[in-house]
């Protein structure tokens, strides 16, 4: 407030602190509040690290195996494969050899990262020895002899000297080269392929280096880049700190790179583009999300626009002199723009750009599509849609360009098998669907020369996803075609890398192929059997796992496959230990329940010996697939109950059923499911023996397990099993854990429920302490534990009224009764649905409360807007409607009448139903006449759903007392001057003529004049109606006499047949086709021939129509009406049925 | 509304029908057309027992012969196509 305003005494302000707090709020405002969301929308900030490796892939350019004279593609790209590989084994020899000498404590502190002489020739002769003098030309300026081959493949982006360019002529490898300094970018631009530039970059920037092993785009975003000494300088205070040089021997990971020559010094607002005059490309490139283009030039509108769609979509964001483009530069645009607006646009402009780009795909070539395309999607900040969208123009693309896409296989692939291992499912499937299309478009010979050199990788990313797109190709192409070169890959000398992939590829094939393995399940069993004798761990550990995987594929055929294999496995259970045990186990767990009985007896006992010594593993993993494998086991028919119960449950018990088990999820799980699986073979008592004592364990967790246990062996196996001492210890048990639990959930109740049922009317002597209980809990404090009490009493009312305690039953009655006013909505629904179980049980007459109380103080109830209430109290009182209407006055039943009208309006079908049902049942007891009156003017209200339902209320009105107290009604209700009524008159008819079938026949001259009327409204949806009533009244008079009146609706019906809109068309034609039934095909047929060659199309199109399905409802009884054309017949062509025309 | 459009409700009851023969369709020949006719008498004729029979009396044939020869007749019952127009 300045000191000239006059000050005012009775202006007060508030304080200062305040005052500052709503200024630092409305600067908070600036905070993008879609930031953190759109985050989580990205697919890669919520991947695991894993998933995001695919970032450091190379994609090189796969060259048409069938064509001569290119020696880039497979040569070159084992090339390349062994280089990198070389590359990573000696950096890890380097590491490896720092490391030793650090722990020896011989470094000496100023590590100037050159290695001593020594090493560097052991390094140089240990590569020498490896790659021969090829590697050389990686690490050093190539030689004179590949300097000539370099000229060849000058436009290949990773030949050398794009790669030397790229780099400051250093010795230093791919592998952390930084990317080009900004100021050396501009001479080396000719040479650099599209692949590796940002599209967006103008000619006067450095384009991006190689998108796809970027190692972090995510740095470029404003959000995540590293801040520079200024920033820093901005945000910590000057004074008290200093800055401490990096400690000797620093040397980061992953240089900071200058990318995109963003002068970050002066903005900053995350990248820039430099020089672009469109003032919206570069607001969005500042990052300021509102200002970003929304409208392009060529594009039109968009949905969104990111600030990184700048960066590939620069050179369409500002306008153009399209005349002094090129042919290439133009259609470079073209699919640009097609690209931004299928990404970023309104389904609209999508669908059609996707149409556009998928005709002209062979006319724009596979090369600059894709070089397009790719880059898009190796994109940082991409979103499922995004990626959805992108996947699907690939998917698209793909078909059309058919084998023009060769050279783009493994950049396709690069970009696609991350799909295969995401967690979305849906991605899952579209990547296999892209990659099944893609080798048959490439054809399996290309498609294994350019995933060939991925296959022993050394990165396990690679070796993954590889393996994975190769079973993909297999189910594409059939598992025969990639037979030979699986026994290849699996049996490879020179590396196990490409052993382990070649049996990953038969576990990924089993998985994904199920069952279609069988054919070929003795072949690939044979393919990987010696894997189990590999000397690599790795190897021997996968080569079980694809056992275990062909074994499930296969069950329960194909034990004969495996019987090469089965020696190695259980040797090798006694050989191996931890995670390879585990996987030898798992194969076993599958491989036995293919076994003929005796064999499975016999191998199960030598296997079980290992399992109980792995009983007592503290290996979380171990421990799943144990109990997993004795689940299996015991499965089997082989094994006997006599081994179960003196071998296996002692320790079994003993090692699994402890509260430790309970506490993890999933362990919790597979113990529950391998005991109940071993009662199904000791039997009920000897399991729920073992625990029963348990259920009054102290730890509720513990408790809720044994409950779960005891409730599923009893559900599948019955309670017959179950001595007297057994049975008293049970119930005991159960009611102390149903008492004492304190969550409330299901388990529980489910466990009280299903024993008691099962157990019958031996649980008479407990029932007074269990009703008890049930009455105490009804009374508890807590609105849970009053629901559960009630939901007990509709479990057991069965089992209570079985043991002959009616005067139980009654006294819980009055107590629910007694509770009706129940604020809890959920408990209310428990409470009135108990209510309802024991109004089940003991009949109406015999129901006390009496039937006349308890439906009174229902009506204000059916109020109540909760759907669990609404659906427990209109069942209650349709079960009175049925079966005791008579003992509650006729007034209460309009009262409850005009309520139900509302329960019309309910979200849940389950509710409309029964309230329609209700309706039959009042009418049923009342007389239709005032029931019929409600409904009829249900019909004026607004609400569709409610007339629709009113409309089928009076049709069922009409099936339970009969069409005749109806139709009349309805006739005299349709002459109303509203067309909602009217309508809705017509839909009751049709649902009464539906319902009443062959009864029609007497009521078919009583509505003629009507459906005169309604078929020949200008109304389209009445005539549509209408002709549904006829369909429904000809399918019901077939044969019944009513061949006139029919006749005479079908020629009201017959001029319809040119309607053009889909719901009444289909009306008219399903009226039709019934006009069949009734009429025959005969007559059907004189009408169709009038118009099966007119001169007019749209006329023929029709008949035709009619024609065809007169045709396949009664071809053969066409034939005697087929007309008599012999005049027509002309030179060879004769016309005449002769057999036809013989007489006798 | 393009005419393949316009019953959009029923596509699979279209899809269904072109995959029995003997339905037709706007640009249907007279020839094509009572082709079908004449097999579907014919077919008529083999498949009711009652007319065989009373075809065979008239003709003063076997049974068999005439079930055989209607069969026969079903390949090209009205004689060779006609030549196509031109146009």
């Amino acid at each position: 407030m300045s000191e000239e305003t006059p000050r005012l005494v009775d202006s007060f302000t508030a304080p200062k602190e305040v005052l500052q707090e709503f200024a630092e709020l409305a600067e908070e405002e600036d905070v993008d509040p879609f930031a953190e969301t759109a985050s989580k929308r990205q697919i890669a900030a919520r991947q695991s690290d894993y998933h995001n490796r695919r970032f450091n892939r190379v994609a090189n350019e796969s060259g048409d195996a069938f064509q001569d004279g290119e020696d880039s593609g497979y040569k070159e790209a084992m090339r390349l494969q062994m280089l990198e590989k070389e590359e990573q084994r000696v950096k890890r020899l380097i590491e490896e050899k720092e490391k030793k000498d650090r722990e020896e404590g011989k470094e000496n502190m100023d590590l100037d990262k050159t290695p001593p002489r020594a090493e560097i020739q052991a390094a140089a002769q240990e590569l020498a020895a490896a790659a021969g003098s090829k590697r050389k030309r990686r690490w050093d300026v190539g030689d004179d002899d590949e300097k000539k081959e370099e000229a060849k493949n000058e436009n290949k982006e990773w030949s050398d000297q794009a790669l030397e360019a790229a780099a400051p002529k250093k010795r230093r490898s791919r592998w952390d080269a930084t990317p080009a300094d900004v100021n050396a970018a501009p001479t080396e631009t000719p040479k650099r392929s599209r692949w590796d530039q940002t599209p967006a970059a103008p000619p006067d920037v450095a384009p991006t280096p190689i998108i796809m092993n970027a190692p972090g785009f995510m740095m470029e975003d404003k959000h995540n880049r590293f801040l520079t000494d200024e920033e820093l300088d901005a945000i910590l205070p000057s004074q008290g700190y200093s800055i401490v040089t990096p400690p000797p021997g620093y040397a980061p990971m992953i240089h900071p790179r200058k990318l995109m020559a963003t002068p970050l010094t002066t903005s900053l607002g995350g990248f820039e583009i430099k020089e672009s005059s469109d003032a919206a490309a570069v607001a969005a490139a500042a990052g300021l999300a509102p200002e970003l283009p929304t409208e392009i030039p060529g594009v039109g509108n968009l949905a969104f626009f990111k600030p990184e769609d700048a960066q590939y979509f620069a050179k369409i964001l500002k306008e153009e002199d399209e005349t002094e483009l090129s042919v290439d530069e133009m259609k470079e645009r073209k699919i640009m723009r097609l690209l931004l607006k299928i990404k970023n646009g309104t389904p609209p402009v999508r669908k059609t750009a996707l149409r556009q780009i998928t005709d002209k795909a062979r006319e724009f070539g596979a090369g600059p599509l894709f070089d397009k395309i790719l880059p898009l999607l190796m994109e940082r900040t991409l979103e499922d849609q995004e990626r959805h969208l992108l996947v699907k123009v690939i998917d698209r693309v793909l078909y059309k360009l058919d084998d023009l896409v060769r050279p783009y296989v493994h950049k396709i692939l690069v970009v696609i098998e991350p799909l295969l291992i995401d967690e979305d499912y849906y991605a899952r499937v579209e990547g296999r669907e892209i990659i099944s299309n893609l080798s048959k478009a490439a054809g399996l010979a290309h498609m294994i020369s350019t995933m060939r050199p991925d296959i022993d990788h050394a990165d396990e990313y690679v070796r993954n996803t590889t393996a994975r797109a190769f079973s993909v190709v297999a189910s594409a192409l059939g598992i025969p075609s990639l037979l030979p070169f699986l026994k290849a890959v699996c049996r490879s000398k020179k590396s196990w890398q490409a052993r382990h992939t070649g049996i990953r590829i038969v576990q990924q094939i089993a998985i994904m192929m199920g069952c279609a393995v069988l054919p070929h399940l003795r072949n690939l069993v044979d393919c990987v059997a010696h894997g189990l004798q590999d000397e690599q761990q790795k190897v021997r550990t996968m080569t079980a796992l694809a056992l275990a995987a062909l074994a499930e594929a296969a069950a329960p055929y194909g034990i004969e496959s495996f019987d090469n294999v089965l020696k190695p496995l259980w040797l090798g259970i006694r050989l191996h230990r931890g995670k390879g045990l585990a996987a030898f186990l798992k194969a076993i767990g599958f491989i036995i329940p293919l076994m003929d009985p005796e064999y499975a007896s016999y191998y199960t006992k030598e296997v079980t010996v290992i399992l109980i010594r792995e009983f007592q593993t503290s290996d979380e993993e171990m421990k799943k697939i144990v109990l997993k494998v004795v689940k299996q086991c015991a499965a089997t028919e082989g094994v006997t109950p006599q081994y179960i119960k003196q071998d296996i449950l002692p320790d079994f018990f003993k090692a699994f059923w402890v509260r430790r088990m309970a506490l993890d999820r999933r362990n919790y799980k597979q113990v529950v499911e391998t005991t109940v699986e071993l009662a199904q073979k000791a039997g009920v008592s000897e399991i729920v023996g073992r625990i029963v004592n348990d259920l009054k364990d102290e730890a509720e967790p513990y408790r809720k397990m044994v409950m779960e246990t005891i409730t599923k062996v009893v559900a599948s196996l019955g309670a017959s099993d179950i001595d007297e001492r057994l049975e008293v210890r049970l119930v005991d048990g159960i009611i102390y854990s149903f008492q004492e639990q304190t969550t409330e959930d299901q388990v529980m109740l489910d466990g009280f429920g299903t024993v008691v049922n099962a157990l019958g009317i031996r649980v008479k002597p407990y029932l007074t302490q269990i009703v008890s209980t049930i009455l105490w809990r009804l009374n508890n404090k807590s609105a849970k534990v009053r629901q559960q009490a009630a939901d007990l009493t509709s479990r057991l009312a069965v089992v209570i009224k079985q043991c002959g305690e009616d005067q139980l039953l009654s006294k819980l009655g009055l107590v629910l009764f007694e509770q009706l006013g129940e604020e809890y909505p959920d408990t209310l629904g428990s409470i009135i649905a108990a209510e309802g179980a024991i109004a089940n049980v003991v009949g109406m007459t015999q129901m006390n409360p009496p039937v006349k109380d308890l439906l009174p103080r229902m009506t204000p109830i059916l109020r109540n807007r909760h759907e669990k209430v609404q659906e427990a109290s209109i069942n209650l009182i349709g079960r009175i409607a049925d079966r005791g209407a008579e003992m509650v006055p006729a007034r209460e039943w309009m009262r409850i009448c005009f309520e139900l009208l509302d329960l019309l309006k309910a979200h849940k079908k389950a509710i409309r139903r029964a309230a329609v049902n209700s309706f039959g049942y009042i009418a049923k007891s009342l007389g239709p006449q005032d029931v019929l009156q409600v409904l009829l003017t249900n019909l004026r209200v607004q609400e569709r759903q409610s007339r629709v339902c009113s409309t089928v209320a009076i049709a069922i009105v009409a099936e339970t007392c009969g069409p005749f107290t109806c139709i009349p009604a309805i006739l005299n209700e349709y002459r109303t001057a509203e067309l909602n009524v009217r309508t809705g008159c017509l839909k009751a008819l049709s649902f009464v003529f539906e319902y009443v079938g062959p009864q029609s026949a007497y009521y078919v001259d009583s509505v003629v004049t009507m459906l005169e009327d309604a078929l020949t409204d200008r109304d389209l949806v009445h005539r549509q109606t209408a002709s549904t009533i006829v369909k429904h009244l000809a399918l019901g008079v077939a044969g019944l006499g009513c061949e006139d009146s029919m006749l005479h609706l079908m020629n009201l019906v017959w001029p319809n047949c040119f309607e053009t809109s889909p719901h009444v068309i289909g009306a008219v034609m399903e009226a039709i086709e019934a006009m069949r039934v009734t009429l025959g095909p005969g007559v059907l047929l004189s009408y169709v021939l009038q118009g099966l060659f007119h001169p007019a199309r749209k006329v023929r199109e029709v008949y035709w129509r009619i024609y065809n399905s007169l045709y396949l409802g009664a071809a053969d009884a066409l034939v005697p009406f087929y007309p008599d054309v012999g005049e027509l017949s002309e030179g060879q062509n004769v016309y005449d049925r002769y057999p036809l025309q013989v007489f006798i | 509304m393009s005419s393949e459009l316009r019953y959009t409700a029923n596509t699979q009851l279209e899809h269904l029908h072109a995959r029995y023969t003997g339905t037709g369709h706007a640009d249907i020949t007279k020839y094509e057309w009572l082709t079908h006719q004449h097999r579907d008498t014919l077919a008529s004729i083999v498949g009711h027992p009652t007319l065989t029979s009373y075809l065979a009396i008239a003709d003063n044939e076997s049974i068999g012969r005439v079930k055989f020869e209607m069969t026969e007749r079903m390949l090209q019952p009205c004689g060779p196509p006609p030549a196509k127009d031109e146009d």
